[in-house]
């Protein structure tokens, strides 16, 4: 029987369709990540030059470059382009690229939905970036949309919220393809408890997606209907209240913040054994760990709006909950750390980058920590202390540990090898410009420069001419990162990578035992023999 | 195999899941090739019951966000923590009055941004004994040459203090009509309940005036 099906997936074995329409149509998961991962990058640089226009800005006190309002729109679209251009669809392309290789799967379990699911992204994308060009301009209220202030927004209002609608459904659509990969689709023999761990990150974000994604698109609705319907959700006058908005928003918020870090987890827990060559210390403990963050990111919002004015009781109950989350947080960094105690670690890019992950989110998880005691949130809220953690968290944690599996996996997704030597100097100018950028930022907010502001106090002139140098260094190094893909999509150094890649390799995960470049077609029969290297135990 | 949440039941799906496997790969092919409909093998199946289920969670969470806001108003009555005190004449309230305590009122008046009105207390803040009744004159203006419709919203601070702070009469239980130029004295009755906890010995009560002419037209 098996040997018929094998004849039969040979006669199909084609590659891609020839053409554009190849990308148009795809139901293929390889080209579907693809599309997200050039996506993505590309919206990086869109983003980026937004934050390049605020730096170049907030250079000296005084304005120079652009009007307040401007720089206010750029303010809210660099955040709104970041999470919902950049890092979700990079890590949806991660997702579609590995979770079938990663589980010995064919494909995603819903194909067609996955390419709908695209480009409703793209028209989703095109939709927030068009308000730029609209009379009153883009949103400024900053991407957290609060009203009254958000309701002043121009033409731009109804186009941001339907934007949020389509992203949101793309992000949702995405999830329930996640899952459902997850759930029907793992090879014989790939029980839940000996998947990769970056395939159970993802997981447990899709269900953060599922669950969050709609609340966020009820409370932009409920914006919408009370500035063009006459309800009054959040309108005092009418008997609403602002208020309420900001715990809708931040129930989503919240959880939404871990979207964009627990997938990174993932991939650094899958990432440094490889380099420490030793199995991941604790896996099982990873699991309920990212498991026990998913659950507490629900139930910590009101940290956000600590000011509000809220009765004593919930201040030290949000408080108390929100640093529960350093328990799960710190195990994670223990695991990462024993990982690599006494391991034969190699220092190639992706291991570079994911030991600045590890040691510059933990100063990011620990100004959290900082502002989750209310008495003190008090003085951070609203500053550029709030600008430098959640920078901190996001950059040199996400950002790095996309880097670093494109670095990990472009020689697996591409048959060549990138320029280590390139890489290297890639790392370097990163690491170092991203401290100057975001380091100076702690102090500039512990001194009271508040966020969001086109001019500042002349106090507050050297730390922010040091962070703008900072980020015009770190905003330039990323053109050698574009550089070193397209170099190495074209041919790399002309070294033809074996399949395995990495020393080991194919201990750790299935996508090393498949020939580079990945096939079009992979796990047409599922395979074998189930790695189990990072599980530990033999 | 003990280690799979799914248990027993997943071992089996497992042992003729080589068959089902293979078929659907194949199956996946002749969609991915041709657009064709064809998928209708079991793990399809599969897939659809899960799809809707999952579909079903993201359209509750939908809901839930709005059930919020009913959620939010009945949590902020019950804890009375968002300092909303009452919009309809407070009645049949009988307190003993309690001359030993004296507690500061502070009245505080503001306008929403656009609202073209002159707004202020006469009394900017009163010593009261609980139980006792008092009025404060408020006084507004319509600065426009146009009808202006506008509403005062009050708001206690601190907030747990607001269920005790009752007022029976106030320009801000209706909507205020002004006509262009029009000027108005409008008094305020209230009365502070004695129960009042010992640890509140200021509150204040905040009046901020909406425009709403646009809103009362329709």
């Amino acid at each position: 029987m098996s040997a018929v099906i094998a004849g039969h997936d040979e006669q199909h074995g084609h590659g891609p369709e020839k053409g554009i329409l190849r990308w148009i149509v795809t139901t293929n998961h390889k080209d579907i990540g693809t599309l997200y991962l050039v996506t993505a990058l590309a919206m990086f640089f869109v983003g980026g030059a937004m934050a390049l226009v605020i730096r170049a800005e907030l250079f000296e006190p005084g304005l120079q470059f652009v009007e307040p309002q401007f720089f206010n729109s750029m303010v809210t679209m660099h955040a709104l382009v970041m999470v919902f251009g950049a890092v979700m669809p990079a890590f949806v392309g991660l997702a579609n690229w590995m979770i079938p290789v990663m589980i010995g799967a064919p494909d995603m379990a819903l194909p067609r939905m996955n390419n709908m699911s695209f480009w409703m992204l793209i028209a989703g994308l095109l939709m927030i970036s068009s308000t730029l060009f609209m009379e009153g301009g883009a949103p400024a209220a900053g991407w957290t949309f609060y009203p009254p202030l958000v309701l002043q927004t121009g033409n731009a209002l109804p186009f941001a919220v339907f934007a949020v609608h389509l992203l949101g459904i793309s992000s949702i659509m995405g999830a329930i393809n996640i899952i459902a990969t997850i759930f029907n689709m793992r090879a014989p023999g790939m029980t839940l408890m000996k998947m990769p761990l970056f395939v159970w990150t993802w997981m447990i974000t899709a269900f953060l997606l599922i669950a969050i994604m709609p609340v966020f698109a009820g409370a932009v609705t409920m914006l919408l209907t009370d500035r063009f319907f006459d309800t009054s959700f959040f309108d005092a006058a009418g008997g609403g209240d602002p208020v309420l908005y900001q715990h809708i928003f931040w129930f989503f918020g919240h959880p939404e913040v871990y979207v964009m870090i627990l997938p990174t987890f993932g991939i650094a827990s899958t990432i440094i054994p490889t380099f420490a060559r030793k199995p991941l210390f604790g896996y099982t403990s990873m699991v309920y760990a990212t498991a026990s963050i998913a659950f507490l990111s629900f139930i910590v919002w009101s940290h956000h709006m600590f000011t509000v004015g809220m009765p004593v009781a919930g201040e030290l109950y949000f408080m108390y909950a929100t640093m529960l989350i350093a328990i799960p947080t710190g195990v994670k960094v223990f695991n990462w750390t024993a990982t690599m105690w006494k391991g034969s670690m190699t220092f190639e890019a992706p291991m570079l980058f994911c030991i600045a992950f590890v040691v510059l989110f933990t100063m990011g998880g620990f100004t959290g920590l900082m502002m989750a005691i209310a008495p003190a949130d008090f003085q951070y809220h609203d500053t550029y202390f709030i600008v430098a953690h959640f920078h901190y968290t996001l950059v040199p944690a996400s950002i790095f540990i996309l880097m670093a599996a494109t670095y990990y996996w472009l020689p697996k997704w591409t048959g060549n090898m990138y320029d280590e030597r390139l890489a290297k100097l890639h790392f370097w100018l990163s690491a170092v410009s991203v401290n100057i950028l975001f380091f100076p930022q702690h102090f500039l907010g512990l001194a009271g420069m508040p966020r969001r502001i086109p001019d500042y106090a002349v106090q507050f002139a050297d730390w922010n001419m040091i962070s703008s140098i900072g980020a015009f260094i770190f905003g330039f190094s990323q053109l050698l990162f574009l550089y070193i893909v397209i170099k190495t999509i074209r041919g790399g150094t002309g070294e033809k990578v074996t399949a395995e890649v990495w020393e080991d390799a194919r201990k750790h995960s299935l996508e090393w035992t498949l020939p580079s470049p990945l096939p079009y077609h992979t796990f047409s029969t599922p395979p074998t023999k189930i790695p189990t290297e990072h599980l530990g135990g033999h | 195999m003990g280690q799979d949440i799914y248990g027993q039941k997943k071992e089996k799906y497992y042992v003729d899941g080589i068959h089902t496997h293979n078929y659907r790969h194949r199956d996946l092919h002749f969609c991915c090739y041709h657009g064709g409909f064809g998928m209708t093998q079991l793990p399809v199946k599969k897939n659809r019951s899960l799809v809707i289920k999952l579909a079903a969670i993201a359209v509750g969470m939908f809901g839930f966000g709005y059930a919020l806001v009913p959620l939010y108003n009945v949590f902020c009555q019950v804890t009375g923590i968002n300092g909303k005190t009452n919009t309809v004449a407070a009645a049949n309230l009988d307190y003993a009055v309690n001359k030993d305590r004296e507690v500061t009122v502070e009245f505080i008046t503001s306008l929403n941004k656009t609202t073209p009105m002159e707004f202020t207390a006469e009394t900017k803040k009163l010593r009261v004994h609980p139980g006792e009744f008092y009025t404060v004159n408020f006084f507004a203006k319509n600065k426009t040459d146009k009808m202006l419709v506008a509403q005062a919203i009050p708001s206690i601070s601190p907030g747990p203090a607001a269920e005790y702070f009752k007022k029976t009469e106030c320009f801000c239980f209706s909507q205020q009509t002004f006509k262009p130029g029009e000027s108005k004295t409008m008094p305020v009755r209230f009365v502070v309940n004695p129960d009042l906890p010992k640890r509140y010995n200021t509150i204040t009560l905040s009046y901020t005036f909406f425009d709403i002419t646009d809103k009362s037209k329709t």
